[in-house]
């Protein structure tokens, strides 16, 4: 009776719950779950039953083959090291290959995923069988192959529709980021490289050498990210305030030709960052553009643009202000058209003067309509990658911060490039990877879920 | 009376000539760069080093050496793979996100809203923390070798695609639900609304999608360089241009990067500015009124 109770105020009515088709279902129902398809070959669906006891033969021909093995090579994660043996007949050092960690691990998660894959078929199975069961019990007959597949058409396009992306989003996407994110539980490290050493578990012995602020990764952890979320403040609000004023100056009413200054700023952001932004790098070298000019209209000498920590920081900041600027600029204009004019009448009407409409109207206005979009800029310059990386590559070099890995403009994000793809230390690169994502987390668990937008998505239809 | 009025007309002149002079100022700033790439590319000298700020002699030298010296940096090839790579990615990309946004948009189903988190947890990820994975992956299946890059840029460039359906599912929210019920009621299936009826009201948005998909491996830096790796035969053209200013190779290459530089930023500018126009009629809306 509380089954009953439940299918009523369920939201997707036509879609039974699994457990429920295993305690309603018949024997071949129940059955299909171990056995995919009997249920559909007892309804005479042989087309359906064939397939699905097809897909269970290959699983159990997966499973005997690789699966096991891997699963067992995913915890051990290989034992047995890669030897040098002398070839007396050949007079040369053979390598005898051992167990490669890596792949180790890569296979397991490969076989995770195949598991979670069968048990989802298992389910699918079960229901096409109590479908199938329910219309024979309704003296109906049971869906055939053709029709099956033509409602692929109409009722259950949308499985269509996600199939593929979620394909690709679990392959690109989910799958990497387990396998990295795994890594951080490892000692996979510039000295632990496979094939020729192994690598094992070790908990969570990075988390706590990269948190604990004594230890030598700590020491270039924090500051890092106290850097990091520096320039990203800087980065958003710099370009917003500097981007507002100068959209609201091309908006007044007496400035001839808007369309023009617009399109300058546009062009900017129409090249492609990597061009504009490596052209920018050279120029701020020691002997680049901007020390020439200097040179020639000045005669001063050259500035340590590049060198010096804090120039480069603040280099770093105004750089990205020519960046960012016209891209507040375009969003702005916009927003600032809405604006009802009624509103500045009656201000003007009160005598308000121009700082006081611009901090009490418009100010509050564009914040209203913007707060959503000025968080998700914060978030990407925590992710800036191409300006920081294009720009200076994290230079200054010092040797306070862990073995030279960085910089002092590296974010973590091209901390994280560094250790992976130069050093070889994917371990501690996957666990900034995580802690990034920690902090990217509870910034949008703060703010993101609050904003009306996430509340009220079905508002407008 | 008469004086004030003047004088705040005055006032005002001096006003605008101000804020002009500062936009003008600006722009020069703004476009000072490109300016200086565009100068670079026709400059006579090859090296970094440059004594002058104005060219003391145009050639179209660097051009030249750029399509025709490929025996260690072949452009025109790196041109043709991007552009293989582009459009096949193109075509997947646009297909992917039009039928997620389609359906997380217009159609009910029980696993729509965890999905949208899942898409936003997964969306916190720093992007290139996958990428070095997925280089593992690949390199695992043997598709980091010769040819296979393409397959395996192609498939990078189009596999996210899952995740990039904002744009175009606030586009398909804005078109009203009426017209797929009447069709609905006339007895068509939800394919036929879908390709009938929706889509041809979605051109912007179908647009504005393919651009984007397209611009996308011209654009990218990070992905295609930890794919392509060592061999400079699959690079695409920002990795291409980015090798050009390496220590080793900017004595010789500054000036033929310049003209890369300009090669491949004037198309993608030209699409670019193209498109603005399809992603404010995206955002606006299909049905207006």
């Amino acid at each position: 009776m509380a089954g009953f109770a439940k299918k009523k105020d369920r939201e997707f009515p036509e879609v039974v719950p699994v457990l429920e088709v295993l305690q309603d279902g018949d024997i071949f129902t129940k059955l299909s779950f171990l056995i995919w398809g009997v249920g559909n070959l007892a309804r005479k669906q042989i087309v359906q039953g064939i397939l699905f006891l097809a897909l269970e033969i290959s699983f159990i021909c997966y499973f005997v083959i690789f699966g096991a093995h891997a699963l067992y090579q995913f915890v051990t994660l290989g034992t047995a090291t890669q030897t040098e043996v002398f070839n007396e007949a050949k007079q040369i050092y053979e390598y005898i290959p051992g167990d490669n960690s890596q792949l180790c691990l890569l296979y397991g998660v490969v076989t995770i995923f195949v598991i979670i894959g069968m048990f989802l078929v298992a389910r699918a199975a079960c229901r096409s069988s109590y479908y199938a069961e329910l219309a024979v019990r309704k003296g109906k007959k049971p869906l055939t192959f053709r029709k099956t597949v033509s409602e692929f058409k109409d009722k259950r396009m949308y499985q269509v529709f996600l199939a593929f992306p979620f394909l690709g989003l679990l392959l690109f996407n989910v799958m990497p980021l387990l396998f990295m994110i795994l890594m951080a539980f490892t000692n996979y490290d510039r000295n632990h490289l496979p094939p020729k050493n192994l690598f094992d578990w070790v908990g969570f012995e990075n988390f706590t050498r990269v948190l604990n602020a004594g230890s030598d990764l700590g020491r270039t952890f924090w500051p890092v990210l106290g850097w990091t979320i520096v320039w990203a403040i800087f980065a958003t609000f710099l370009n917003y305030i500097f981007g507002v004023i100068l959209a609201m100056i091309i908006n007044r009413k007496d400035t001839k030709i808007k369309g023009f200054w617009r399109f300058v700023l546009m062009l900017t952001i129409a090249v492609p960052q990597f061009v504009s932004l490596l052209v920018v790098n050279t120029m701020i070298q020691e002997h680049g553009a901007f020390n020439l000019i200097l040179r020639e209209l000045f005669g001063m000498g050259p500035l340590p643009f590049l060198t010096d920590a804090t120039w480069a920081r603040v280099t770093v900041i105004v750089i990205n202000l020519w960046v960012g600027i016209p891209y507040t600029v375009i969003s702005v204009t916009g927003i600032l058209n809405n604006i009802p004019t009624e509103l500045y009448e009656a201000a003007k009407l009160d005598g308000a003067g121009i700082v006081a409409i611009f901090t009490k109207i418009t100010m509050p206005y564009l914040m209203f309509v913007m707060t959503p979009q000025l968080i998700v800029t914060f978030m990407q310059n925590i992710n800036n990658f191409n300006v920081i990386f294009l720009l200076t590559n994290g230079q200054p070099a010092t040797d306070a911060y862990y073995r030279g890995t960085a910089g002092k403009t590296d974010l973590l994000v091209t901390w994280l490039y560094k250790l992976t793809i130069d050093n070889k230390d994917y371990n501690l690169g996957a666990v900034i990877g995580i802690l990034t994502f920690v902090l990217m987390a509870t910034m949008s668990i703060l703010t993101y879920r609050n904003s009306k937008s996430y509340k009220e998505e079905e508002g407008f239809s | 009376m008469q004086k004030t009025v003047t004088s705040g007309k005055s006032r005002k002149a001096v006003t605008n000539t101000i804020v002009h002079i500062f936009l003008a100022v600006l722009s020069l700033i703004w476009i000072f760069p490109i300016f200086w790439v565009v100068l670079l590319s026709f400059r006579v000298q090859k090296g970094q080093y440059i004594t002058s700020f104005w060219p003391k002699e145009f050639t179209l030298d660097n051009y030249i050496k750029l399509f025709t010296d490929t025996a260690i940096f072949d452009f025109p090839r790196w041109f043709m793979n991007t552009l293989f790579i582009s459009i096949f990615s193109c075509i997947i990309t646009t297909f992917f996100v039009l039928a997620i946004s389609y359906a997380l948009s217009r159609i009910r189903f029980k696993i729509r809203k965890p999905y949208m988190n899942v898409a936003m947890v997964l969306g916190l990820f720093p992007g290139f923390m996958s990428m070095i994975a997925i280089y593992y992956i690949l390199k695992g299946f043997g598709l980091t070798e010769g040819p296979f890059i393409y397959l395996a840029l192609i498939m990078v460039y189009s596999g996210g695609a899952g995740l990039q359906f904002y744009v175009a599912k606030g586009f398909f929210d804005t078109i009203p639900k009426a017209l797929d019920e009447a069709a609905l009621i006339d007895g068509a299936t939800k394919w036929d609304v879908f390709s009938k009826i929706i889509m041809p009201l979605s051109k912007p948005i179908v647009v504005y999608t393919i651009l984007q998909a397209f611009m996308a491996p011209w654009l990218d830096f990070i992905f295609a360089k930890v794919i392509a790796g060592a061999d400079p035969r699959y690079y695409t053209v920002a990795i291409g241009l980015y090798t050009m200013l390496t220590k080793e190779n900017i004595m010789n290459w500054y000036a033929p990067f310049a003209a890369g530089a300009v090669c491949v930023s004037i198309p993608i500018a030209i699409l670019f500015i193209y498109l603005q126009r399809f992603y404010a009629e995206g955002l606006s809306g299909s049905v207006k009124g």
